[in-house]
């Protein structure tokens, strides 16, 4: 299938072979936490809050749980051979284990071992396409067919801290292979990395420290503005040519000011911004918010999405969408299926839940 | 610590893979040598849909040790639409009342942790209410 790529950039990252997603799948744990609730335990329900609500894991779920279902959910929609996956990667910052591969387990559950690489990414909020960086490189090269790249996280939020009203939880899997057989292909991606430390955790620490308002102007804005603009200037297109952009949300405000800095209409952020409704799913954040739009997309649209990792980096990525689309929307579960799915719980079940009481 | 079993019973655990009788194509879960159908060899893997139906159930208020971490919870008796009945925990019911006949679909969820917070944590098959997810092979609306 022909692509749109223009002249080719040193600066841009474009594979041999054209790559694109043959199947992509979300998932959203079902409780959620309303801001309100935080607010009534830790200002007196005074003052406004970042969101309506978040996504909080169940009991039974972490980001090995959430993975496979989000990597279920993109096989469905790809009716491929799970033998013919040749890497498993999941990028988070909450890995169940500091010492073993979350990637193995999820590999391992949906039939995709032992012929394949398995690896679990981290850079911070971008590690998920991070990996699909790797997977486009992967397949694109001919060394792979197909590669599985996910984005999950269960964020961690201190008690108290202004992190708790929006640490979500949630993803999405994208299962990358040829073009030809894609329902979006991916016509490039830019990177933009440079050492800013507005965020971070320490390997024992159980919760992340950020820089306060250190986390805008030289982290968030700089890295997506940067990567978006790059990325535009070397593919020759404008914010009107994107049907849809979906920019790293960890709060409303954000994505909104950086899609008016870069030039898009609220429109165009709208489908993919799903911060009110879930929290900041973190790794999993750019990416449930473009399966949120792949969900209803139309063949021919174009779909700017720019991730950004703590630490700190941008991933943007330029995709067309094809005919395949129409068919694959509706083989699993779609994003807001899984937001509609909601049992609302008061703040003593999401302290209980997300292992807060501490009882030795 | 039980790792070697836990590696063992990846396989059915994670993703309810069975096998089926070569001789009298029963469907097997778990998996053992011999049918219990036909009591002929039976080694052929199968994959099982994960769909089935609550075929009696009871909530568990005083768990055995390694599950009170979660309880109160739900076990049941799902009847497989290939057949076997197996024995799982049912999850996300929130909302959802249990009944008899009540629609279930597999999930792979956390069970428990194999000793205390630094132990190996073990993985394996659940049942939610049926989310209606196309199968496979369904015509699918356009």
């Amino acid at each position: 299938m022909a692509t749109t790529n223009p002249k080719s950039s040193p600066t841009l990252l474009q594979p041999i072979n054209p790559v694109g997603i043959v199947g992509y799948g979300a998932y959203v744990p079902r409780y959620r936490l309303p801001a309100r609730e935080v607010a009534r335990i830790w200002t007196g329900g005074k003052g406004s809050t970042p969101i309506k609500e978040k996504a909080v894991p169940g009991l039974d779920e972490d980001v090995i749980t959430m993975s496979i279902e989000a990597a279920r959910n993109a096989l469905l929609r790809s009716q491929i051979d799970p033998c013919d996956i040749r890497a498993v990667w999941v990028g988070s910052e909450s890995h169940p284990y500091a010492v073993k591969p979350t990637s193995t387990v999820v590999a391992e559950s949906i039939g995709a071992v032992p012929n394949t690489q398995a690896a679990d990414w981290e850079f911070a909020c971008k590690a998920g396409t991070e990996a699909i960086v790797a997977a486009v490189g992967f397949v694109g090269s001919g060394m792979a067919k197909y590669a599985l790249a996910i984005g999950m996280d269960t964020a961690q939020g201190k008690p108290g801290n202004a992190l708790e009203y929006t640490a979500g939880a949630g993803g999405a899997a994208f299962l990358l292979g040829p073009a030809g057989e894609s329902l979006a292909i991916i016509n490039a991606s830019y990177s933009y990395v440079t050492d800013t430390p507005d965020f971070w955790r320490r390997p024992e620490a159980k919760y992340p420290e950020h820089g306060e308002r250190f986390t805008g102007e030289p982290a968030y804005f700089h890295h997506i503005t940067e990567a978006g603009q790059a990325l535009m200037q070397s593919m020759n297109t404008k914010p009107q040519d994107y049907k849809y952009a979906v920019f790293h949300q960890p709060n409303t405000k954000f994505p909104q000011r950086v899609a008016k800095m870069l030039g898009f209409e609220f429109e165009q952020i709208e489908p993919g911004l799903l911060v009110s409704v879930i929290g900041n799913t973190y790794a999993g954040a750019a990416l449930i918010g473009l399966s949120a739009i792949l969900d209803i997309a139309k063949p021919g649209d174009r779909i700017l999405m720019v991730s950004f990792g703590s630490g700190a980096g941008s991933d943007a990525f330029d995709i067309l969408v094809t005919e395949a689309v129409s068919d694959r929307q509706n083989r699993a579960l779609k994003t807001k299926d899984y937001i509609a799915r909601r049992t609302e719980i008061d703040y003593a079940t999401y302290v209980r839940y997300r292992g807060k009481l501490a009882s030795k | 610590m039980e790792i070697a079993r836990h590696w063992r019973l990846k396989k059915q655990r994670y993703g309810l893979v069975g096998e089926v009788c070569p001789h009298c194509e029963a469907k097997i879960f778990p998996p053992r040598d011999i049918c219990p159908s036909c009591g002929q060899e039976a080694r052929d893997l199968y994959q099982f849909s994960g769909r089935g139906e609550v075929y009696s159930y009871t909530t568990i208020y005083q768990a055995p040790s390694g599950f009170d971490e979660t309880a109160p919870y739900t076990v049941a008796l799902v009847k497989l639409d290939e057949g076997p009945i197996i024995t799982a925990q049912l999850t996300d019911l929130e909302d959802d009342k249990v009944e008899i006949g009540m629609p279930v679909e597999m999930v792979t969820r956390k069970l428990r942790t194999d000793g205390d917070e630094r132990g190996l944590l073990v993985y394996g098959y659940k049942f939610r209410p049926f989310q209606n997810i196309p199968q496979k092979n369904e015509a699918l609306p356009h």
